[in-house]
């Protein structure tokens, strides 16, 4: 399977009943990930498309042994909602939800170091896609590809540009995480990238990073001394001005730190690929997985 | 989100952080008028814009009495200052903060920010004032003093005095100082800043602490339980053109080059400019119309591009997935009629409807170029770009 999500992850959302939560969820069924129900407090006992919708999470757990939820509540609600998963036991909590203060975010990381079966993908990201499996988030799901490339990107629609000059060249991909575009995301490059390594699927590792932090550098180090799969890199933002912010509220460069070409040696220095171009991504993978004789 | 100055400062007042006495004034009569209120001199007459660097480019001036701070009021306001931060154009003075100058006996550095890669918030202090902090975190670091307080408990009088002793405090002084780091603190926890810091927080001659200068930025994801500071914001201080395409939920930098770019999603927009600059261009501006754009927002969009004088092509690199080509394309034809299009226009698109996008685009006469990918695109524009030039 990939990591993370895969045929047996049983999903619920919560925020079924908002737009985005009923028409994500329904595409991600259609897509054939197994959605088992959904989350609105005070809508328990109706129906979204035939799909059952609870009060608590955990009556949802309770009710359809669900291990995986998406939450589309909006940011004021949403680290609650983050929490409510966590503490009813949910293995893999992905959060869409766009703008979450990062204060919020700070107390919600603490707190889910007591949760250490629950993994965090988000805020403000696509999701993940185990495809063929599972997909859980807003990513189109067609032009995903069973295969041997992890993916894992601060960016959403770049992703999605990767992904499509893989499957365009015939390569498919092992699962694609969004960490998202947030200054505190719930999983790092490094958290991924521990999985990738261990994960038997996967053969070769895309990563694509963007200006602001030091979570590429951070990637960096643990590649170096800990990852032996190809890497394949993009950092976004090359030519992006100091002091303002690129879209995403962690796309900053600031007080010397988030600059792309320190980014970019950090990890040409720790044996990754890196390429100046988002066009080359394709066609890089391409010629690792020929030169290491990778079965696509 | 940015502030001024003297707001900042009165947001300090407000939480017991010691600041200078003063007010801002918006003309030399009124900045006359708040140097008598404060009584005797000298005073400081501080330019008030968003940027750094304001000292050196002349934008602070120290006078005797309520006649010089007339004069220099006179001088600042309406003056147009270059720092090291504005860029080569400058900012226009409208304001300027009148204050009690004090005499400086010692000058420090305290900040209070979020660090990414520990996920803590860390108030920094060091004996090291008045000067850049990441100068000095690259030339002694270990001058500069770390505390990171857990985010259920907070900030603690121990960490008060661990910072106290770190920055060469004056014994005497570390009641005052911790109330005064411990009031900052909850300032920036409260209120959801992103940074704030003091640089120089002064020591005065008569013993006292307090804040000289100051600068607090807010996260602007949670304004919504802020109305009080999102109410703070001068427009004026923005671009006029990013202002406009905020209204219409729109991420738009305006930038110094030629090619303009209208892109879903903030990882590919940076990712175009970057391709542009691969192939030897130059964008004229970041734009992100998000993932849910209308087609009002899309028009909207195209409109600020077209409106840019600066703009020698247009480089339009759409992935739909939740954002649908054939809105993108019905925006573009809308906003075209309206201004028309006297600039090359490359489109690519891809994903989510795009056969009904293209369909769009060849029924409406207008003269695009289509690019294949998305280099086919970056390579295109910057040619057409070269072309026009």
């Amino acid at each position: 399977m990939g990591i993370l999500v895969g045929k047996n992850t049983r999903v619920i959302t919560q925020g079924i009943t908002g737009e985005q939560g009923r028409f994500h969820t329904l595409k991600c069924k259609e897509y054939g990930t197994n959605i088992v129900g959904g989350v609105t407090p005070g809508k328990g006992g109706t129906t979204v498309d035939g799909i059952p919708v609870f009060d608590t999470v955990k009556e949802a757990v309770e009710a359809t042994n669900a291990n995986a939820s998406m939450i589309f509540v909006p940011a004021p609600f949403a680290p609650d909602a983050i929490i409510e998963a966590a503490d009813a036991g949910i293995e893999v909590i992905v959060c869409i939800t766009e703008g979450i203060p990062a204060l919020d975010m700070l107390r919600v990381k603490e707190y889910l170091k007591k949760h250490t079966k629950s993994v965090l993908i988000g805020p403000n990201c696509p999701g993940i896609i185990t495809p063929g499996e599972c997909k859980m988030g807003i990513m189109p799901g067609y032009i995903h590809k069973p295969g041997p490339v992890g993916i894992v990107s601060r960016s959403g629609t770049l992703t999605y540009e990767a992904v499509y000059q893989l499957t365009r060249r015939g390569i498919g991909q092992s699962t694609c995480v969004g960490i998202g575009g947030d200054p505190i995301p719930g999983s790092t490059f490094v958290d991924i990238l521990k999985l990738f390594q261990k994960d038997r699927k996967t053969k070769v590792i895309v990563l694509i990073g963007e200006i602001g932090g030091t979570a590429e550098e951070e990637a960096a180090e643990f590649i170096k001394e800990n990852v032996t799969k190809p890497v394949v890199a993009f950092i976004a933002g090359q030519t992006a001005p100091k002091g303002k912010r690129m879209g995403h509220a962690g796309a900053i460069i600031s007080g010397g730190t988030g600059a792309a070409k320190d980014k970019m040696a950090a990890l040409e220095k720790a044996g990754v690929i890196v390429v100046p171009s988002p066009a080359m991504i394709g066609e890089t993978v391409e010629k690792v997985i020929k030169e290491k004789g990778i079965k696509v | 989100m940015n502030i001024h100055e003297y707001q900042a400062k009165e947001l300090m007042r407000s939480y017991g952080v010691a600041v200078p006495e003063g007010k801002v004034a918006f003309s030399p009569e009124e900045a006359k008028k708040v140097a008598e209120e404060l009584g005797s001199g000298p005073f400081a007459v501080k330019a008030q814009i968003h940027a750094g660097g304001r000292g050196k480019a002349g934008g602070i001036k120290i006078v005797e009495d309520a006649e010089g701070v007339y004069r220099a009021a006179s001088e600042l306001i309406g003056k147009t200052l270059v720092t090291h931060q504005t860029g080569p154009q400058g900012k226009l003075v409208r304001k300027v903060l009148v204050e009690k100058a004090s005499k400086i006996k010692k000058e420090f550095y305290l900040g209070v920010v979020i660090d990414r890669s520990k996920e803590r918030v860390v108030i920094m202090g060091s004996s090291e004032g008045g000067v850049e902090i990441e100068e000095v975190a690259k030339r002694s670091p270990e001058k500069i003093i770390k505390i990171y307080p857990h985010p259920f408990t907070g900030l603690k009088s121990y960490h008060a005095m661990a910072l106290a002793k770190g920055m060469g405090i004056d014994r005497t002084l570390v009641k005052d100082f911790s109330s005064f780091v411990i009031n900052l603190y909850r300032l920036f926890m409260e209120k959801d800043c992103s940074l704030a810091e003091i640089n120089p927080l002064i020591l005065t001659e008569d013993g006292k602490l307090l804040a000289l200068d100051a600068k607090i930025n807010f996260d602007d994801s949670a304004l919504f339980r802020h109305p009080d500071i999102a109410q703070l914001r001068d427009f004026e201080e923005e671009d006029p053109k990013e202002v406009e395409a905020s209204k219409f939920k729109l991420n738009y930098i305006s930038l110094d080059g030629t090619i303009g770019c209208l892109v879903n999603g903030a990882g590919l927009a940076m990712a175009t400019m970057d391709i542009l600059k691969y192939y030897g261009g130059e964008p004229a501006n970041f734009l992100d119309v998000g993932g849910g754009a209308s087609k009002e927002a899309v028009t909207q969009a195209f409109r600020i591009i077209l409106k840019d004088p600066k703009v020698k092509a247009i480089f339009v690199n759409i992935f739909g997935g939740i954002m649908r080509c054939d809105i993108i394309a019905s925006g573009l034809v809308e906003a075209a009629k309206e201004l028309g299009v006297k600039v090359p226009l490359i489109v690519r698109l891809e994903g989510t409807n795009v056969e009904e996008a293209r369909k769009i685009l060849s029924e409406s006469g207008l003269k695009i170029e289509l690019a294949s990918d998305m280099a086919d695109g970056g390579k295109k524009a910057v040619e057409a770009a070269k072309r026009v030039s």
